[in-house]
């Protein structure tokens, strides 16, 4: 496999994550039924059993730590699918990850409306 | 022959499916991105395309990690949207247009591009609110659609200069094609954002500035980036703008830039708009 230099707080999601994170992202992926996610809601345990989760990956989900679940090779777009159960919303998530208050992370993203007009006037024909 | 009027190029970021749903176009928020939209319904209102060529990426509702395709293009007269997980309303089924499917198919297999053909394929949000953008009033909107899905999700991921010229080659098909429709581009996804890791909220707005002016009458400036390169500069769900590569490949070598919007914050996402016309 190829080797590249880190990415500070950065796991591209490549073979080692798609394999290892397999039985989590599965899981994850059923999600989209309605059914599916309200047999998990009823019990949560057996869910995860069913679907093959590891001890890691079981530890991930109890503890709702979106980190925790990237490590274990958990993937963003299924993760969002889990995190939609418990009514997360992309902030909840960056600022779980970042170690930020919600209105902390959502001021960090406003920051960034400053550069707006730049990218803006980089667009006119000179 | 079929003609390529250019393309539109969005974010197609799930709240703004929640924020159509509740009509909150008016809303602070939310005014800077919608009204971005203005000059987009106006030049297709004078365009009138027949034919849309959805450029996107799936985020798990059509394919699972089981078995994921580098490129894979529709062939179905008509794409379902369906239950994604996180809440966001089904739309009404999008009319496809399985004739020009296939005749793009041919095409780029003949060009050694091997896609994986879909005749069956559920469209997600990344399809289904550009869409709606696009046609706010119509669902579903008034024209059919081929979606041409790329894997922006697991690594590797095709390099950008592999994007460019597949685009390429599915232009080089609707040229090719005996019809006389009307055809438009809708690339969708990015710009800049990450939503994982410990660098959730990455946004870099000086690349994307970057990425806007060279998708111009510069992509290939983009091919010099390695995938990991795009990561780095753009984020893990940056590398969306992938579709937008393979998009701007479609419209061939000349275009002249009609329109753009930039806004940042929508949700985590520097969210885009662009408008190209093929020249």
């Amino acid at each position: 496999m190829t080797t590249h230099h880190s990415i500070p707080g950065t796991v591209p999601f490549g073979p080692a994550e798609a394999m290892k994170g397999y039985a989590l992202n599965r899981m994850c992926y059923s999600f989209n039924a309605d059914d599916c996610r309200k047999a998990f809601l009823a019990d949560e345990e057996a869910y995860m059993a069913r679907y093959h989760l590891n001890d890691q990956q079981k530890a991930a989900v109890r503890a709702r730590n979106v980190l925790q679940m990237i490590a274990v090779g958990g993937n963003a777009y299924y993760l969002a699918k889990l995190a939609g159960i418990f009514g997360l919303n992309m902030q909840d998530i960056g600022a779980q990850q970042t170690g930020k208050s919600v209105d902390k992370f959502k001021a960090y993203l406003q920051s960034f409306a400053s550069k707006n007009e730049m990218v803006m006037k980089g667009g006119k024909n000179v | 022959m079929s003609k390529i009027l250019g393309s539109v190029s969005t974010s197609h970021i799930p709240s703004i499916g929640k924020a159509i749903a509740l009509k909150l176009q008016q809303d602070a928020y939310w005014k800077p991105f919608f009204d971005g939209f203005h000059k987009v319904h106006s030049w297709i209102a004078e365009q009138k395309p027949d034919v849309v060529v959805v450029v996107y990426n799936d985020h798990g509702l059509n394919f699972f990690l089981d078995k994921m395709p580098t490129f894979a293009i529709g062939a179905a007269d008509s794409y379902a949207t369906a239950d994604e997980g996180w809440g966001i309303a089904t739309i009404a089924p999008v009319a496809g247009d399985p004739k020009l499917s296939w005749a793009i198919i041919e095409s780029v297999v003949e060009d050694e591009f091997d896609v994986v053909t879909c005749q069956e394929m559920l469209i997600d949000h990344a399809v289904t609110i550009p869409l709606q953008l696009l046609w706010p009033d119509q669902v579903p909107p008034p024209v059919k659609i081929v979606p041409v899905c790329i894997n922006t999700v697991q690594h590797p991921l095709p390099t950008a200069k592999r994007c460019l010229d597949f685009g390429k080659a599915i232009g080089r098909a609707i040229n090719a094609y005996g019809s006389n429709q009307k055809v438009m581009v809708l690339s969708t996804g990015g710009l800049s954002h990450q939503l994982d890791g410990e660098r959730a909220g990455f946004i870099n707005a000086e690349f994307d500035a970057e990425c806007l002016q060279a998708l111009i009458n510069t992509p290939e400036d983009l091919t010099r980036y390695s995938i990991h390169q795009l990561v780095e500069l753009s984020g893990t769900q940056g590398v969306e703008v992938l579709n937008w590569i393979v998009g701007r490949g479609i419209l061939g070598a000349r275009a002249e830039e009609l329109h753009r919007n930039y806004h940042i914050p929508i949700s985590n996402t520097a969210s885009a708009i662009q408008v190209l016309q093929a020249v």
